[in-house]
Parts: C-alpha cells; sequence; structure tokens
C-alpha cells in the first residue's frame, strides 16, 4: 500500500512498559470486521484504553494527555501473537510512525515495516535508558534517523544504532512496497512455476 | 553441507535472492478466509492487478461464523459483510470458495488436511498466524499479514528472510493422559512465549515419530506461541496413510511421483541446527495454564510460580496474575471453571472429540459449566455422529455447535463473559482473547472433559480408568 516516506523522524513518544505486549491487545478481535484498512486506530488498546461502557481508562497512558509523539515504546516482545495486520494499521492510524522495543515478534515486524511503521530494535539496557528519560519529562525528545539507522535521545545525546536490511531500508526511505518489487518480476515467477509443475 | 528438512523445502522455493535483503519465495498453496482477506483484494483493485494462479488459492469462512443457526442469515451486519466479500472476490477471481452451508466448510487450518490439499514439502502461507499447523506433513506454512496475502494473489510470492533453523527433539513414551497438546504447552513453557522467534523449529524424536497426524497438527499449530514462525514433522508412513485417498490429493501416477518425492524430505544425519533442544517424554504432565499468554502455563500437579523466581518482567507478571484472579504459588486443581470450550485450530479434529468423549461416558454435565463444543468442520461433525460420540456426549447434558472458530477468537457471538474462567483447548490465554475481560486456561481436550464433568478443575489421570 501507498505510505508516506520514512526518513527521520524526531518526536515525543509514548512509553509502555509492558512485555509481551500481543495484537489482540492491540486491537482486539472484535474490532477486524471492517473491509476497508481505515479507522482502526479508535480502537488501537481498545480494553486497555476504554471502560465496557466506552469511557476513557483514565490510568491508561494513552488517556493522558502529558504523552503523545510519533513514537510508541514498549516492553520486550512487542506484537506476539496473530498475524492481523491490522494492529498495524491501528498503530498506524493512530499516528504512530515507528514502535521501539528490545524485541518483536516476527509477524509483527514484517507487517509493520510492509505498511511504513519503523520497528526500532534496540537494546535492553537502552530501552530502560529511553524509559527512564521520558518518566523523568514526558516532553522527552527521541530522534530516528533511519539513513543513519540510529535512535537517539535528545536531550542527553545518547544514541544506538539498529539494524535494518538495505532492501527494506531502501523501501522504506522511498515509499516503495513489495509488491511494486514482485510485479517487475513477474516472467521469472512464471517461468519459475512452470518449470516446477513440470 | 548437509540439508535439513527445512533447507530443503525452502531453497527449493527460492526464486530469487535478493543481496541484504529478503528471498522471493514462491507459494504453492494459499488459503484465504474472511477477516483478512477483503483489504487485500481491495489493494488489488486499485492497482488493477488480477489473482496469478486462482486455482492455488482456496478460501473458507470461518472466523466470524456463528457455531448454531448457520442455515439463517448472519445477523451481525459487519460480519455478514466480511462473509459477502470473501464470497464475491472469490468468484470475481476464480477461487474456490467453501462459505457457510458448503459440505467442505469449517476452519482453515481444519478442512486444508483433511481435503488432501496440505501436502508434503509445501510452501502453505494464510492470513492467519495458525497456519504452522500444515507443518505437520512436512511443509513450510506459516501465517503472513494482509499485505503479503495481496503479494501472493498478485504474484504466488512473499518476501521473506529465511528463518534460523530450531529442532526440538522429545524423547521417550508419553504418560498417561498426556496429550499432544501438553507436549506443546510444555515446550512452550520451557521456551516462553518468545524463546523461538526468529526460527522455524522442526519436531523430532520419538513422540513426535509415535504421534497421529491430528496430534503433530495440534503441536505445529502452537509452534506460533512461542514465537517461531512455523514448525515441521518429516513425512513418513503415518503421513502418506492420512494423506492417501483424500479427495485433492494426488491419484494414481501423480500420486507415485509425489510419494518418492515425500520420502527424501527429512533432515539428513549430520545437518546442523542453530539451535537445538531435547526433552525427555517421562517430565511432562498433563499442563494448564495460569496467566495470560501461552508460555505460563505448568503440570497439573504444580502450583503458580513465584514472580521472585523469573527472569525479569515482575510488574507484567503481577498484573498478568492479578487480571487472571490468581496469587503466586496457589494450585490450580480444584479451582472453579464457568466454560469449556472444545474445538478451535489447535484441538477441533476428530480425535480430539474422542478424547473428550472418553472422559464423559458415563459421566454428566456440571451444572455450574457452560460447554461449547464446536468441531474444526463438517467432516469433523459427521465423524462426531458416524462415531457416536454425539450419542455420549448428549447423554451426558452437552449438545454439538456447527463448525468454525467460535470462541477461540470470539468474533462471533461465542463470547466468555468478563471474569468467568473458561478452560479452553484453543491455542491464546492472552487478556480478552475469549471475549472482552474473559479468563482463559489453555488444556488438552482431556482436562477440559475432567473440567467440563466436575466443574472445577481436575487432574484428567483422575477420571481416566
Amino acid at each position: 500500500m501507498a505510505y508516506d516516506k520514512f526518513t527521520v523522524v524526531k518526536s515525543t513518544a509514548v512509553p509502555l512498559p509492558i512485555e509481551n505486549i500481543d495484537t489482540d491487545q492491540i486491537i482486539p478481535a472484535r474490532f477486524l470486521k471492517a473491509t476497508k484498512r481505515e479507522g482502526f486506530g479508535d480502537n488501537l488498546f481498545r480494553d486497555w484504553r476504554y471502560n465496557n461502557d466506552n469511557t476513557p481508562k483514565q490510568d491508561f497512558i494513552l488517556n493522558n494527555p502529558i504523552y503523545s509523539g510519533k513514537i510508541l515504546v514498549g516492553g520486550t516482545n512487542f506484537g506476539s501473537g496473530s498475524s492481523r495486520e491490522h494492529a498495524a494499521w491501528a498503530i498506524y492510524d493512530y499516528g504512530f510512525r515507528a514502535v521501539v522495543s528490545s524485541f518483536f515478534a516476527d509477524i509483527f515486524k514484517g507487517n509493520a515495516i510492509n505498511i511504513g511503521i519503523l520497528p526500532v530494535q534496540v537494546s535492553p539496557s537502552f530501552l530502560e535508558k529511553i524509559f527512564t528519560a521520558i518518566e523523568a519529562d514526558p516532553k522527552a525528545e527521541i530522534e530516528i534517523d533511519l539513513p543513519a539507522q540510529t535512535i537517539t535521545i535528545v536531550a542527553s545525546g545518547e544514541s544506538e544504532s539498529f539494524d535494518i536490511n538495505g532492501y527494506k531500508k531502501h523501501n522504506l526511505l522511498n515509499g516503495f512496497d513489495d509488491i511494486d518489487y514482485l510485479q517487475a518480476m513477474k516472467d521469472e515467477i512464471l517461468s519459475f512455476a512452470e518449470a516446477k509443475a513440470v | 553441507m548437509a540439508n535439513t528438512l527445512f533447507d530443503k523445502v525452502w531453497d527449493a522455493h527460492v526464486i530469487r535472492k535478493i543481496e541484504d535483503g529478503p528471498d522471493v519465495f514462491f507459494i504453492d498453496r494459499h488459503f484465504i478466509h474472511e477477516v483478512t482477506s477483503p483489504v487485500a483484494f481491495l489493494g488489488l483493485e486499485s492497482r488493477g492487478l488480477k489473482v496469478m494462479f486462482p486455482k492455488n488459492t482456496f478460501a473458507t469462512a470461518d472466523h466470524n461464523t456463528p457455531t448454531i443457526n448457520q442455515h439463517l442469515p448472519v445477523q451481525d451486519p459487519l460480519s455478514a459483510n466480511q462473509l459477502k466479500a470473501l464470497e464475491s472476490n472469490s468468484a470475481k477471481h476464480g477461487i474456490s470458495h467453501w462459505g457457510l452451508g458448503n459440505p467442505k466448510n469449517g476452519i482453515v487450518h481444519v478442512v486444508g488436511p483433511e481435503n488432501g490439499i496440505t501436502l508434503p514439502g509445501m510452501t502453505i502461507v494464510c492470513g492467519d498466524s495458525h497456519t504452522s499447523t500444515h507443518g505437520a506433513f512436512g511443509a513450510i506454512a506459516f501465517g503472513i499479514g494482509t499485505s503479503e496475502v495481496e503479494m501472493v494473489l498478485s504474484s504466488q510470492c512473499i518476501m521473506q528472510p529465511k528463518p534460523q533453523s530450531m529442532r526440538i527433539t522429545v524423547n521417550g513414551k508419553l504418560n498417561k493422559g498426556v496429550t499432544p497438546k501438553d507436549v506443546t504447552l510444555y515446550i512452550i513453557s520451557q521456551l516462553t512465549t518468545a524463546g523461538a522467534t526468529g526460527y522455524f523449529v522442526e519436531y523430532a524424536g520419538e513422540v513426535f515419530e509415535n504421534m497421529s497426524m491430528e496430534g503433530r497438527m495440534t503441536v505445529c499449530n502452537m509452534s506460533i506461541e512461542m514465537g517461531a514462525r512455523g514448525g515441521m514433522i518429516a513425512p513418513d508412513e503415518t503421513t502418506f496413510n492420512y494423506i492417501k485417498g483424500r479427495e485433492l490429493a494426488p491419484k494414481g501416477e501423480a500420486w507415485d511421483k509425489s510419494l518418492a518425492y515425500w520420502k527424501t524430505l527429512k533432515t539428513e544425519a549430520n545437518a546442523t541446527f542453530d539451535k537445538e533442544y531435547t526433552f525427555d517424554a517421562a517430565d511432562i504432565e498433563p499442563m494448564i495454564t495460569y496467566g495470560t499468554n501461552p508460555g505460563m502455563g505448568m503440570g497439573i500437579s504444580k502450583h503458580i510460580p513465584k514472580a521472585t523466581g523469573l527472569k525479569g518482567g515482575v510488574a507484567t507478571y503481577a498484573k498478568s496474575l492479578a487480571y487472571m484472579g490468581f496469587e503466586e504459588e496457589e494450585a490450580m486443581i480444584g479451582k472453579k471453571v464457568d466454560y469449556v470450550f472444545i474445538g478451535s485450530c489447535t484441538n477441533g479434529r476428530i480425535e480430539d472429540f474422542r478424547a473428550f468423549a472418553s472422559i464423559v461416558k458415563g459421566r454428566k454435565k456440571a451444572d455450574n459449566v457452560t460447554a461449547w463444543i464446536v468441531p474444526g468442520s463438517h467432516i469433523v461433525e459427521a465423524q462426531i455422529k458416524e462415531e457416536g460420540i454425539l450419542d455420549i456426549l448428549t447423554e451426558a447434558g452437552f449438545t454439538l455447535r456447527q463448525p468454525g472458530c467460535s470462541a477461540c477468537l470470539a468474533m462471533n457471538d461465542d463470547k466468555i463473559p468478563a471474569g468467568k474462567y473458561a478452560v479452553s483447548t484453543s491455542n491464546r490465554n492472552f487478556e480478552g482473547r475469549q471475549g472482552p475481560g474473559s479468563r482463559t486456561l489453555l488444556a488438552s481436550p482431556l482436562m477440559a472433559a475432567a473440567a467440563a464433568v466436575t466443574g472445577v478443575v481436575t487432574d484428567p489421570r483422575d477420571l481416566m480408568s
């Protein structure tokens, strides 16, 4: 799908220091009934964010106006469970462009990159530093520089580099997706399929 | 270098290796369902693309379908809309569609194998993480996101970096009352919910060699619950016997040719894995989960672990136990149960209902328990009737529902109410998975049956002759 190019994001961040945040929490199954991909942000973290009567839960971070930004920071093993791409759509639709954690579940990580969200995997100690920095100052800025592959806590200047393969990096920087690539090699796919069927 | 089963199947499907990037990976079989496919078809339309190989894609409705009165129009307009989209998209693109009312309808990971669509050596994907189920046949099978569904529809390929390899060997003989579900819950409890992330698993050893195809599917199904993209088991006579004669399986000359190839699909003796684990079957007892991820499981005779004994995550652990309403060091035996759910792509096959019935036979459903008994497909439903299992269930006060994913993810009306406890044979005990506020105890069909007739968490071995 088409998404905005990702280069450098400098923003405040929303901390969610919980481990094993699964995609059922990010977007519960009962909200997967749309046949279009827009609007899922309203139900991001639905059951942590709202009471049964749809009033906001005051102690949940997304309901605290002090915290905002384009970067979501989660505990280790972020995005485990279901393959629902709706989880990534909800995060994007809410306004996040990057998710930072010390470990990501595979399918979520792939889904995120495919729709233009950058998953930034940092060391456990750097993740702690980010949480500490935001705790000390909810307006603390984080800078994610995709061309340089670095993440920096702006106030302290503490920085770490992160991995991403060259192909996916190129896609994100240019707003390309895999379908463009695959369409361009259709003949090769056809010959492969024909050879395989023999 | 000697090859693993995984290497053999993976490498045979790579069309192009991108330097510093993923492999362009060819897909043999693509399953689609109503929830994760509509947006992929929208994407195709907006790009003006067609489905490249419609005969390699199979559609079935399962995630949001009702499990009663399937002959009536679906009440929920949003669900009905998704079902309609699956039907019309399939018709438009020439894809075989097994919708509600079709005798082949059922849960995608049940109907694929039982109709002979799933075969050894294949690559199989679906917009559902439990696609790992099909690995039981020696296939590479895994769940994908909707963007990838669109890729497979339009090009029969996805872009995937090759995962690392892991072998999990379980030696010895299983104890009484220990089922394939217990084996997988035990492994996940040992590895944790993220212990196999980044890996593709091969299950090996005597326990899996002696397991039925239904059991192997249960084990491979749960691979994703320890983070693995998938799990697979080398095909053998058990596999070949299961496949032979199934409707869409190869026949005649094609069968002989396929069989010769399938017999080559095993890991070479001196092949190496990036990671290996070995367990002893004797250490496994009937398992139950007490927390909010599938790694939080323990033997039924044990007590809930103390947070201090765990690696990190004390606050998350405390949050999990608070959600469940449990305390550290408590036993699970004797805890009150409100609901029992048997079904899902994990435990919705005939063998699971046989196990359930073996405990229920001659007993009565406990008054405090609401039980949802949901076959994985119409074929399983028919077997339940033919084998007399329905009579045993009816006699004990249970009713049989119609096939679908049902309370596993509660997209339809089968929702466990807030605060209630459900012993479930499904695959996930996440917060709210079975309905907002629901509390799930994952277990085997035997454990589910024991809870259903006693009304409390019960060691199934106490009810076995």
